[in-house]
Formats: C-alpha cells, structure tokens, sequence
C-alpha cells in the first residue's frame, strides 16, 4: 500500500513541478494579448475611449479589464471579436461613430498649427502662418483637431 | 498544314451550352461606317485612368495619342477618327460599377485623315525584345477577350518567369459570341504574325493556337496560313467545346495539363495567355502601325434583325451598331454588353463600344423571374465549378458575411463564370453574391491595410515627440552644464550684461 501511496505522491510532486515550470517559462505573454487586442482595433487614436491611442486602450483592456465597448469608430464588430478573444460578455456600443475625415476650410484657417500638433497620426500639412490642409488618405477622422481650432475651419466629413 | 491535336488534359465542371453561334457567322466581317461623333473613355482597361492630353477644340487625327499612360498598370487611348475634340466630360458606360465616367467626345469630319508615323517601325525581328515591349505598350493593346488587362504590361511580368509557351486563346466557350472565330476566318495571317511577334518579345519558341472543335472553318484557315508560312514553332490545337474552357487557368489546365495555383497566374506554371484577337492587335501596331482604334464585335441575339459581326471604330455607339445589324425586332427585350453568361445588362443603348466589348446580345428573355428558393444543398454546383469550388458552401458563408471562411473556402479563386447559377435548381443567383463578397474582402482589405499605415504614422510620431523631449532635455542640460562651468562671476557677468541691455532699451 506504501508503494502505490509513494508512487502516486512522486508522480504528482513530479508533474506539479513541471507544470510550475511550464507556466513560468511557457506562459502566453501579456505583450501578445495586447498586440492582438491592438490588432482588432480601428487605429484612428482618436482617444474617444479616454486614453490617448488605440494601443494604450489595448493595454488598459488587457492588464487593467477595462470595458471593452469604449471605441465608437470600431463598432458592434469590434466589441464581438473583443469579447470572443478575451472570453468577456458582449456589451452595447457607448456610442455610435460614422466614419468621416476632417477637412479645413482653407479660406479660414489662419496657420496657427494648433491642429496639426493635434493629429495622432500627422496627416495636417502646414507651417506656422501657412494655409493648413488634411491628407484625406491618411485621416482616420478621429475629431481630435476639431476642437483646437481657434477660428472653427475644421468640420467633419462624412465618408460615403 | 501541322494538324490539330487532341492529346489534352481535364478540366473539372463545367458545361454544355446551346451555341447560337451560327446566325451571326453566315455572312463576312462588315466594316462599320465612320459614325458622327466618337466617345472614348480614358478607362478601358484595367488599371489607372489615361490622362487626356489634348484640350477641347483641338483638331486630331486617325491613330493620334490623346490620353497618355499613368502609373504603373495602365494604357493609352488613341483617337479613332480624325476630328475634334468638342468635349471630355462624364458620359454613360457599360461597366461593373457606376453608370458614368469620364470620356473624349470627337466629332468626327468623315476625312479619316490618319497621323504620319514618326519614323516607320524596323523589321520586329531586328530589335530588342524590350524595346519590341516598350513598343508595345505605346499601342494602346489591352486583353480583347474581356479582361482588358494591359498586354505590355503582362508580358513584361510574363518575362520576369520562366516562360516556356505562349498559349494563343482562340476558344470563345461562351454562346452567342463569335468575334474570335470570324475574325481567325478573315484574317489568321495577322493572328499568326501577331503571335510570331509575341514570341519575339517574350524569347520562347513554343506556341499553341487552341480553338474549340465547334470551329472547323477557323482552324482550315488558320491551318492553311501555317502551312504557307512553314513555322514549325506554332501549333493548333483542338479543344473540346465546353464552358469555360475559354477562361484563361481552364485553357492552361486543358492545353498544357498544368495547373495554375491559387491566386496565382498562368505565368507561375511557364504559360502566357494572349486573345487571338489581342495577337491581330499588336500584328496591326507592329507591323502596320495602327493601334488599338477599332475592333470586331458579333451584334447577335433573336432581338435584332440580322444578326452580324462588325469591325467597328472604339468610340461609337452601341445603337449605331445595332442599326447596322438591320435594328430592334418586336422580340428584343433586353441589351447585354457582352455573353449571356458573363456580360452585363445595360439599359441604353447610348453607350460607346469600347475595347472590351466582344458581343452586343439583344435577348428576347426577360431576366429570370424564377423565384429564389432555399438551398437544398444537392451538390449540383459543385460538381459543374471549373474552378473545383463549393458554391453551396461559399453562398453560406457569404450570406453569414464570414469572411475568413469565404477565404479559406476560395472565393478569391471564383471566375464568376456562372455555371453554378445555370445548375442550381433553386434559382439562387449564386454568382452576383459571390461578386459583392468579392468587394466586401476587398473593401475590408483596404480597411486593415489603411489601419496598418494609420498604426504605423501613430507610433512614428510618438517616436518622434518622444526623440525631440530628450533632445530638449539634453540641451537644457548642456547649457546648464556650461554654466556651472563658467563659475559664478561668468554668472554675474551675463546678468549684468542682461541689466545693461534693458536699461538701454528703454
């Protein structure tokens, strides 16, 4: 009886041992999750979720368990494929985004390159007391240059 | 006269369709008369628009540039007609989507004045096969099967492979249509010197002409030229007549026995396809210095009158052309640009004759009325797909809008041939869903791709905020540095100096 107890007790010393290895050696880094999380969002850092960038958001998601409905320009979409990665429940959107692009209206602007410093992702060509323009390509329409504008040239554009 | 061969491979699916072919092959090729006014659109290939260089009131000529190639994948567009340009505005047009697009209207003065070429082309055998493709490219010659892709330029990527045969395409699988067969009939000396020409410019010594059994009176032609010419490099060869075998993969699949791979093109596995149509093309800029300005159409159909093939300039319209074709019947009902199984319904007749338009068909059907039922999944789509595919399953997924399961189940691969459409007992238009799927990846391709560069701009610019933080920070550093260098009398000597500069200023 000795020997079964014996043997059983090593045989799960044993595998107890190598599980704890494994799981600090192997374990699935949280940096991974985050670039994935990072993956499924939109990337217009339009800071709507309160922090300033998709990619902080992804963090704050993964290492913090924030909610996971906080970014309008992703949508219903985004939130399913969120929670069927992190394993959470599905939540309504916070708030409903068409996706647009800014545009200056060139007559107004004044040059103060307020909202160029603006731009998460530098899509506002200008120089200081120079005309501004938005490369359209590149605008992810997240709004954050509406608002530093001190003459109001800048509205938003639906994109169709 | 080298004989047809048969020894060919298999090609899965695909059907048996009723022909129609014979109304419009009874009587010759008819050349179209100038029309009044020509509308060529700057898009007729695939690729980038032409950019027009000719300004509105300008006199051109027959066979003058007036859009010239921009970007990478494109081609040039000539002026079919002598004439004047009264307008370059949007106009109605026969493609996929959208109904308008920008076009070169001329008015033409029935002169047909043609432009004196710079200096005549040298004999294509005594230059370069790069400046031959060069040459090419300034002809304005896209694909005349339908896919309009620019020929310069595949067979310039047709170069950078291992090409070891030139497959000459001369099977038109598809009903009604039958510009290809008149025009090997009429003219099979400019399809072979077309084909001497593209195997010039691609360095290989291998071709095969493959047309279909339905076609005994092109293939004594074409054969009777062969043997005139005695180019032991060409060879005929006979396909049998099922649908799709015109397509580019399944006449490779069929002729060669290889297999093109997925995503790929027939170039992966030392093939290059060409239209006999493009071969005439490129035989006419080459050696006779006319580019791509007018083309053979079949007008066909029970809706008009007599049915025909013309060779008619680019640029005029479908209705002139019907016209030719003795009009409307009492029967017409509908106007497809193109075959019936692929072409596309349009609802004016005032639309250009552009270089892909290979058949006008003025149908008496209505489009289906058939009402669409619910899947059975009997299989029966799958067993005639050419390209080896699951409809049933793919219209599943496409209807559930999965994306990675329609791409791991192929769609890309899909040729919109619509055999599966023809098959499907309940009626489910399976080919137009698998065309919006299509935009749908695209569009969700492009979506990611603009996220990607979106995510790559955000991090460069941290970067860069970040780089300029610490260069600030260093600077003050230095300077704080220096100072403390300088000791406390060089501190107060600064300060004086400051003190003294104010006073003065004031």
């Amino acid at each position: 009886m000795w020997t079964a107890i014996l043997t059983i007790a090593s045989i799960a010393l044993i595998a107890g041992l190598g599980l704890s290895l494994a799981s600090r050696h192997l374990s699935s880094k949280e940096g991974d999750l985050v670039e994935q999380v990072n993956d499924m969002l939109p990337q217009t850092q339009c800071a709507q979720c309160g922090y300033p960038g998709c990619r902080p958001y992804a963090t704050a998601v993964v290492e913090d368990g924030v909610a996971i409905n906080l970014c309008p320009p992703g949508g219903d979409e985004t939130i399913q494929r969120l929670a069927t990665l992190l394993g959470r429940d599905s939540l309504p959107l916070s708030e409903i985004m068409v996706p647009s692009v800014a545009v200056i209206d060139e007559s107004l602007c004044i040059g103060c390159t307020h909202c160029r410093n603006a731009c998460p992702v530098d899509a506002i060509v200008g120089a200081h007391q120079l005309m501004h323009t938005i490369i359209e390509s590149e605008c992810t329409g997240c709004e954050l240059c509406v608002t530093p504008c001190p003459v109001d040239c800048i509205s938003m554009k639906p994109l169709t | 006269m080298s004989a047809p061969t048969y020894d060919l491979g298999t090609l899965h699916g695909g059907l048996r369709l009723p022909a129609n072919k014979s109304v419009s092959t009874r009587q010759p090729i008819i050349n179209a008369p100038l029309p009044s006014q020509l509308v060529l659109p700057i898009t007729q290939h695939v690729g980038d628009p032409a950019q027009p260089i000719i300004g509105i009131g300008e006199r051109v000529l027959k066979g003058q540039l007036i859009a010239e190639m921009t970007g990478s994948l494109g081609a040039p567009v000539h002026a079919s007609s002598s004439g004047k340009v009264i307008a370059i505005e949007p106009r109605p047009v026969s493609r996929r989507n959208g109904d308008n697009a920008p076009c070169i209207i001329i008015e033409c003065d029935g002169k047909d004045e043609a432009i004196q070429a710079a200096d005549a082309m040298p004999n294509f055998t005594e230059i370069s096969p790069s400046s031959l493709l060069r040459a090419i490219l300034q002809g304005g010659i896209v694909g005349l099967g339908g896919a309009v892709f620019p020929t310069a330029q595949k067979l310039m990527q047709a170069r950078t492979c291992d090409i070891d045969q030139l497959l000459l395409n001369g099977v038109e699988c598809e009903s009604y249509i039958s510009c290809d067969d008149m025009l090997m009939r009429e003219r099979a000396g400019q399809v072979i010197s077309g084909a001497q020409i593209l195997m010039h410019a691609l360095e290989i010594d291998k071709c095969l002409i493959a047309i279909e059994s339905d076609k005994p009176e092109a293939i004594r032609a074409l054969g009777g030229v062969l043997g005139e010419m005695d180019d032991s490099r060409i060879t005929l060869k006979q396909v049998p007549t099922i649908y799709p075998s015109g397509g580019e993969d399944q006449l490779v699949q069929l002729v060669t026995n290889r297999e093109v791979p997925s995503g790929g093109l027939p170039s992966d596995v030392g093939c290059l396809v060409q239209n006999v149509g493009t071969a005439a093309a490129i035989h006419d800029w080459i050696i006779d210095n006319q580019p791509l300005i007018a083309r053979i159409t079949t007008i066909t159909g029970d809706g008009v009158a007599n049915p025909i093939n013309v060779r008619a300039r680019i640029g005029t319209t479908i209705e002139d052309v019907i016209t030719l074709a003795g009009g409307y019947t009492d029967r017409a009902r509908q106007l497809i640009i193109g075959g019936p199984m692929t072409g596309k319904s349009v609802t004016t007749d005032r639309v250009p004759l552009v270089k892909s338009t290979n058949c006008i068909l003025v149908s008496s059907e209505t489009p289906s009325a058939e009402p669409e039922m619910p899947c059975i999944r009997c299989g029966d789509c799958a067993s005639v797909c050419p390209v080896q595919l699951l409809p049933q399953q793919l219209f599943w997924y496409a209807c559930a809008d999965n994306e990675i399961k329609l791409r791991e189940f192929g769609l890309i691969d899909c040729i919109e041939c619509g055999c599966c459409d023809l098959v499907c007992p309940s009626h489910i238009p399976l080919t137009v869903n698998f065309r919006v799927a299509k935009g749908r990846i695209r569009e969700l391709a492009d979506e990611k791709a603009r996220a990607v560069r979106a995510r790559q701009r955000f991090e460069a610019r941290n970067d860069r905020l970040e780089r300029e933080k610490s260069e600030r920070e260093c600077e003050l550093r230095n300077q704080k540095d220096l100072a403390k260098k300088a000791g406390p009398s060089a501190i107060a000597e600064i300060l004086k100096r400051k003190q003294q500069k104010n006073e003065d200023d004031s």
